[in-house]
């Protein structure tokens, strides 16, 4: 039962990455070129809906269905892994013109080439385990 | 009605006449969504997972990849129960089929950037622009004969895994979740994520494409 409803979430997230063009190369070279509101579009306005919907489940204290907490975890402070490891990402967006979760959209839309980029994506978060702690976080 | 109002609310009745017209007229099956239709189903996804007690976040299912395939023997980061994890390896098959059945169905696979862009884009001889969802100078099997595109796809998928783990989240764990929750770590990653892209098509590119 679990599983169905996650890869009913994944379907869903699957088809809105690929109708709205999110997972398309060229709209993510367009929106680094500014040539577009569409991309700015979709973060800003899924942005304003997530944090007014977080600030209600605060304020109301609404909680998941297993009645726990909802996963809201505060992130680590710091600067330095989220400046030089987001810098690096953004590169990497920008070159394969794909983020992780438009990727697997693109190998289910047979674009076939993006399996290197996800294995370039395995190799990459392998090789961070692997040399994490000589890195400054 | 909207369109008479007060001058300084002219441009603001405008695009609410538009994403009205759009709305009625628009044929959700087989047009490219908006973005007002996919912000707003971005963040339900956000939420629905949160409502089953996960969060979103698309980058840790290679973490999960890599610790199934037995790095856990290389580096105690992948040294963690991931059978735990194994919902989100789920979400990301469902990911799959979505772009599957969106593109076979629900698509004629044809993006529309804007003209000035398709220029810019010829320039870099890549002349799909405005005919395709991927460019296939980079993305088709053809192009495979190229070694830089080879080159261009394997890199490109390396900077996103490693500053994805090393930024702890890409744009769905970052982007979304994290600014939708008022993280400032959040907002130093999305920073550099867009600082990273600026110099990638500004910088990079032009010497990468220009031959």
């Amino acid at each position: 039962m679990k599983t169905i409803v996650y890869l009913l979430i994944g379907t869903f997230f699957g088809i809105i990455m690929y109708k709205s063009e999110a997972a398309s190369w060229f709209r993510i070279y367009e929106m680094f070129e500014f040539g577009s509101f569409h991309m700015y579009g979709i973060i800003g306005s899924a942005l304003v809906l997530g944090v007014m919907g977080i600030q209600i489940i605060k304020r109301f204290n609404i909680k998941a269905i297993n009645g726990n907490e909802m996963n809201l975890k505060p992130k680590n402070k710091s600067i330095a892994r989220y400046a030089i490891g987001g810098t690096l990402f953004g590169l990497g967006w920008a070159l394969a013109g794909a983020c992780p979760g438009p990727m697997y959209v693109l190998a289910g839309a047979g674009y076939w080439s993006i399996l290197i980029v996800i294995a370039g994506a395995l190799l990459g978060t392998f090789i961070y385990g692997i040399i994490k702690h000589n890195l400054p976080h | 009605m909207l369109r008479t109002a007060n001058a300084s609310l002219t441009l603001f009745a405008d695009l609410q006449f538009e994403i009205i017209q759009n709305t009625i007229t628009m044929n959700l099956i087989n047009e490219p969504w908006p973005w007002y239709v996919a912000g707003p189903l971005i963040a339900l996804t956000m939420f629905i997972l949160l409502y089953v007690g996960k969060q979103f976040g698309m980058s840790s299912n290679l973490r999960t990849l890599c610790s199934a395939s037995g790095a856990g023997k290389a580096s105690d980061f992948f040294k963690f129960n991931w059978k735990e994890e194994r919902w989100n390896l789920i979400v990301m098959i469902g990911a799959v089929i979505g772009g599957f059945i969106a593109s076979q169905f629900m698509s004629n696979n044809t993006v529309e950037i804007s003209p000035s862009v398709v220029e810019t884009l010829n320039g870099y001889g890549i002349y799909s622009a405005g005919e395709a969802y991927m460019p296939i100078e980079i993305f088709s099997n053809e192009a495979l004969s190229n070694p830089l595109n080879w080159l261009l796809l394997i890199s490109g998928g390396f900077l996103v895994g490693f500053g994805a783990r090393y930024a702890g989240g890409c744009t769905s764990g970052h982007a979304i979740s994290g600014l939708s929750n008022l993280q400032l770590p959040s907002l130093i990653a999305v920073i550099g994520f867009f600082a990273g892209g600026l110099i990638m098509i500004h910088f990079i590119y032009p010497l990468i494409f220009i031959s």
